[in-house]
């Protein structure tokens, strides 16, 4: 398939960039790896008439420890963070979500900025950024805000992104000491997107889980935290009869938009979603140690 | 430089170019002045065209010409079936439909444009006024009362009633001690993924009145012959050149009406034309394969002694007869239902339905992964009736082994084989009893361990043509070879198969070398044009060495008995003295009396010093048709794992002894083994074709369609028997299509094995991990309720 025609722009300034979406603002898509928009638009399924292509700004591909937390330029790719010593260390999940994504070619053109700002209801990074907690830096050719994670995924593939406004960086929190993560991910067969996928982040003090953020990808529109979940894990000791429980409403606030497609039945997915929630929780109680 | 010989691993010669981006594919060829087609297809499974306005496209930027189906009717013709069965239904086949489209991705418009984008978008801008029809596209549901209809000529769809049959199935299964076991298997559609797509140059030289047809095709010379019936284009004024073919599994052994339109366009417009299928438009557009719902019986006694097999199977045809679909179903899937097994008695009927979908016809394997799947599943299924092992219960009915044909019930003659050698060196390499034990302990363990067995056997190196054209082959199935010996001693030679995959430039070579001495290096393998090499029907059916090879080697042959007369008369030797080796002739005794076969076909050109009668030159044809199919046998047996909570299926180990004959390059075939397993696999786990029931097609992109990826495969453990085969004069079976005919029984004998035990007895592939957790769940509600059922009696 070939694209339907549209007028490219590779501004070398986000000033530039910004500007251009403003003087666009509605028909301009903003393009980083492309590994997302590119394929829509070969379907026809997008037809943005202009491209502003900001792989040619310097600066917006970085991992940085600023005071406690971690800063990532939207243009880290799925691979920089995936071999990155910095996310290796601070946020394992991230590291291992980011070596699972796809491909070798998709993670070494895919960016963490343009899978949050896509919001692929199968994407595994929203789950895990959403379980990590933190914000998007936004900016417009004006200004620049910060928005919480929390109120970042909105609907499917929406978020609370302007559409004169390009990610900047993402900032995660520093965890707690006693922190685990993990990501465990049911893959589809053919796309390897997530049919489900789910990101805990637990932490326990003196035996008991004092915090856990659980988020779940695939099985529902966007992704979404596990709030259920995470009620019936903090506070306790997390044994196993305990993630089982808490396990079993994963899937609770994603199930008035279960997905059902020709790889998974809504009931299939649920099933999994549970699994795989035990999978990740144990994991990071492991983790947390 | 290099002599080689039969039975060496020469490396493939056509890698470096083809790796390092130097193969010519039919994209790469850019003619001056050529221009672009799209097609505009059908976005509906069946429907009527009520009305076509080209009128926007042909104003859009560089569009040259817009024709519809009508525009068109006279010159394109019909798309012909190279098949006849009797009675076989014919509806006609527009390459553009004017009428009726009857699926989806049925063309009804083409776009020449400038540019591929021009075309593209100009083909967005063709407005057609569809009356939406009610579709179908289950072939079972299509023949029942009621069912929409596809063409007037095929009442209830029905394209053929076909049947085969050998013993009396039914006058056996009334001995009171046999047991019969029913089970329905289907075998899902598959969607062809050939790294290249089709693609195809049409270039028309209006001062002749040629037309060359650049296409990426597995039969160039067939392409030639049906694009000529088809137009009425005077044969000798069609050049069809297959260049290199990024590969086909069967897809693409067809007339297309692209090729067809392609030619006819390019007449119209006065200009080369190019048009490169994309992938979404390949899922659509390029045949489907397999697509079969099949009744099945197996009978037997407790003691596990098979007494036969019957069989009712609805084939989908797919919308209308691609090339060699009534070939597919009956023939090469109703001929293999004895297996390597006595099997006395075989009924088998064959309905091949049309329905609101892609045409099916044949794909890597083209009936015998079929029948091979529901042989294999059957005998399995009948040893775990009867309680007894699936080894055990083959063992007892295998046929014994044969040098030199042995006739079986289905009427046809299996060359040679020792199937049983196949099955105790497999099992040798397996360690079964070591498997079974760990079996045990993993059940323990709450795993799902599994162990899958296929003893198959295939009919390949197409065809007696006599025997064909008997069965209703619309063209001889011969090879034919020219071995041209050059005055330097160097060759070329032109072989009428051309490869999409297989690596003939090497093996060709290799044959060459190993015949007549001279090194690999030396000879050029020409191919695949039809205005420069030998005619041949193609590349299908691990054909090319068994036929196409034998072809070859019986010119090398001629060669050989030129140049030694030649080399005698030279060194004033009577021939009955002259011996040739490695490449030299040699008068016995006297050492120094040597001429190289490079110094004798210099002298064959020089022609100052012939024999007398001898012609000048150095250049030998032969064209060869076998006597007798040849039959590649062996046993699989495959290790799977499944994951309780997901239902997952891993395959954990795959051992495969395979009989191909004699083996000409032991890592082509290996390599050949290895794609064959891993596209089984793929039915076996995760490909299938999804229409939803108004024929829109749900698995229509690889976001969709589950091709098996890597790290699906565990190392495969290949070792081989070698039995010669009489068929052809070099002892050569075929490799190409075994694995994938192999692997799917292997594979799903092993999903049941590891759930047999929970009371799974069959599961439809592909094993999916939903459906088999559904499996297994549904068995533990059966469970529970048996038990609650027994409560309450008791």
């Amino acid at each position: 398939m070939v694209t339907s025609s549209f007028d490219y722009f590779a501004p070398t300034t986000l000033d530039e960039a910004t500007s251009l979406l403003s003087r666009y603002r509605g028909e301009a898509k903003v393009l980083a790896g492309g590994h997302s928009l590119i394929p829509m638009m070969k379907l026809r399924l997008a037809e943005p008439g202009i491209l502003v292509d900001i792989g040619q700004i310097d600066g917006l591909s970085y991992i940085r420890e600023d005071g406690d937390g971690v800063s990532i330029g939207s243009m880290t790719t799925y691979r920089e963070m995936a071999t990155s010593s910095v996310i290796q260390s601070r946020y394992p999940l991230l590291a291992d979500a980011s070596s699972k994504v796809a491909d070798l070619q998709v993670r070494n053109r895919g960016t963490i900025g343009g899978s949050l700002a896509h919001s692929d209801p199968a994407g595994d990074i929203p789950a895990v950024v959403l379980a990590i907690g933190g914000s998007v830096v936004a900016r417009t050719r004006r200004s620049s805000r910060e928005i919480a994670i929390d109120r970042f995924q909105v609907d499917l593939l929406t978020t609370a992104l302007h559409d004169n406004e390009i990610i900047t960086e993402i900032k995660l929190p520093s965890l707690a000491a006693g922190t685990g993560t993990a990501y465990s991910k049911f893959h589809n067969p053919a796309s390897h997107y997530a049919i489900t996928g789910v990101a805990a982040v637990v932490t326990i003090s003196g035996g008991v889980c004092t915090e856990a953020r659980v988020a779940v990808t695939g099985a529902g529109d966007k992704a979404t935290r596990a709030r259920r979940t995470e009620r019936i894990l903090r506070g306790k000791e997390l044994t196993p009869a305990v993630i089982r429980r808490a396990a079993e409403r994963a899937a609770a606030e994603v199930e008035d938009t279960l997905n059902e497609d020709i790889h998974a039945t809504a009931e299939y997915r649920v099933h999994m979603t549970q699994v795989h929630a035990v999978k990740a929780i144990e994991a990071a109680v492991a983790a947390a140690g | 430089m290099a002599v080689t010989t039969f039975g060496e691993s020469v490396k493939r010669t056509e890698d470096p170019r083809l790796i390092t981006g130097r193969g010519k594919y039919v994209d790469d060829i850019r003619l001056s002045g050529m221009a672009h087609m799209a097609f505009v297809r059908s976005p509906y499974g069946h429907a009527n065209i009520k009305n076509i306005d080209t009128s926007a496209a042909l104003d859009s930027p560089g569009v040259i010409a817009v024709f519809t189906g009508a525009d068109l009717q006279e010159e394109l013709g019909g798309l012909p079936v190279g098949w006849m069965l009797p009675d076989l239904k014919q509806p006609p086949h527009p390459p553009l439909a004017f009428e009726t489209v009857r699926y989806l991705g049925d063309a009804v418009a083409v776009v020449v444009a400038d540019t591929a984008y021009q075309a593209t978008d100009a083909a967005g801008l063709v407005e057609v006024d569809y009356e939406v029809l009610p579709a179908v596209v289950n072939a079972e549901a299509a023949t029942k009362d009621g069912a929409p209809q596809l063409h007037q000529e095929a009442p209830n769809n029905v394209g053929f009633d076909w049947e085969v049959a050998g013993g009396d199935y039914a006058e056996a299964i009334k001995d009171p001690d046999v047991i019969v076991v029913k089970e329905r298997i289907v075998n899902q559609r598959l969607i062809p993924n050939s790294m290249e797509t089709r693609g195809v140059v049409a270039d028309y030289d209006a001062g002749k009145g040629n037309i060359t047809l650049y296409t990426s095709t597995q039969i160039p010379h067939l392409v030639k012959l049906l694009f000529s019936l088809v137009t009425g284009w005077p044969e000798q004024k069609v050049r069809v050149v297959a260049p290199d073919v990024g590969g086909g599994f069967g897809s693409k052994l067809y007339l297309y009406a692209e090729e067809v339109v392609a030619g006819i366009v390019a007449r119209q417009v006065k200009r080369p034309v190019k048009w490169i299928e994309s992938r979404s438009e390949a899922y659509v557009s390029t045949a489907h394969g397999r697509d079969h719902i099949c009744d099945a019986e197996i009978a037997g006694k407790k003691d596990g002694e098979i007494v036969g097999i019957k069989v009712n199977l609805y084939a989908n045809l797919g919308a209308y007869l691609s090339t060699f679909a009534p070939l597919i179903p009956t023939y090469l899937f109703g001929l293999m239902l004895g297996g390597v097994y006595k099997m006395p008695n075989v009924e088998c009927k064959v309905h091949g339905v049309f329905t609101n979908t892609t045409p099916v016809d044949a794909y890597r394997g083209a009936g015998r992964p079929e029948a091979a799947y529901l042989v294999e599943r059957m005998v399995s299924r009948f040893a775990q009736e009867i309680g007894r092992d699936p080894i055990a219960v083959r063992r007892k009915n295998m046929l014994a082994a044969h040098k030199n044909g042995r006739a079986v019930t289905t009427g046809v003659m299996y060359d040679s084989g020792d199937y049983k050698a196949n099955l105790n060196k497999a099992l040798e390499i397996f360690d079964y009893p070591a498997f079974r034990k760990e079996q045990r302990e993993a059940r323990r363990e709450g795993k799902l361990l599994g162990v899958g067995i296929s003893t198959y056997i295939e009919i390949c190196g197409m065809a007696p043509s006599a025997v064909a054209s008997s069965l209703g082959a619309g063209a001889g199935l011969w090879e034919s070879s020219n071995v041209r010996l050059h005055p330097t001693g160097k060759a070329t030679i032109y072989i009428g198969t051309s490869p999409h995959g297989q690596g003939h430039e090497t093996t060709m070579a290799q044959l060459v070398s190993s015949e007549i001495g001279i090194p690999i290096e030396d000879v050029e393998v020409l191919h695949g044009d039809t205005d420069q090499g030998q005619f041949g029907t193609g590349t299908f059916g691990s054909r090319s060495l068994a036929v196409g090879g034998a072809a070859l080697f019986n010119s090398l042959q001629k060669v050989k008995a030129k140049t030694h007369r030649l080399a005698s008369h030279l060194l004033e030797a009577d021939p009955k003295f002259v011996t040739f080796e490695n490449g030299t002739f040699s008068v016995e005794d006297i050492p120094d009396k040597t001429l190289t076969i490079q110094e004798v076909a210099g002298q064959a050109y020089a022609a100052a010093n012939l024999p007398p009668g001898m012609e000048p030159g150095l250049e030998e044809v032969s064209f060869f048709d076998p006597q007798n199919f040849a039959w590649p046998n062996g046993t699989h047996l495959c290790v799977v794992e499944i994951d309780p909570d997901s239902g997952q299926v891993k395959v954990q180990r795959y051992v495969a002894v395979d009989d191909f004959g004699n083996v000409l390059n032991p890592m082509i075939v290996d390599g050949m083994t290895h794609g064959g397993v891993a596209q089984g696999i793929g039915q076996a786990l995760s490909e299938q074709a999804v229409y939803s029931d108004d024929g829109q097609l749900l698995s229509g992109s690889l976001m969709d369609y589950a091709l098996p990826s890597a790290d699906m495969f565990p190392m495969m453990e290949l070792d081989r028997t070698v039995t010669p085969s009489p068929s052809n004069p070099i002892g050569v079976k075929g490799a190409g299509e075994a694995g994938t005919i192999a692997a799917s029984p292997a594979v799903m004998n092993a999903v049941i094995d590891a759930l047999a035990h929970l009371g799974v007895k069959h599961m439809d592939m592909p094993a999916t991990s939903e459906k088999v957790w559904r499996a297994i769940e549904d068995a533990k509600e059966a469970r529970r309720a048996a038990r609650s059922a027994a409560r309450a009696r008791g």
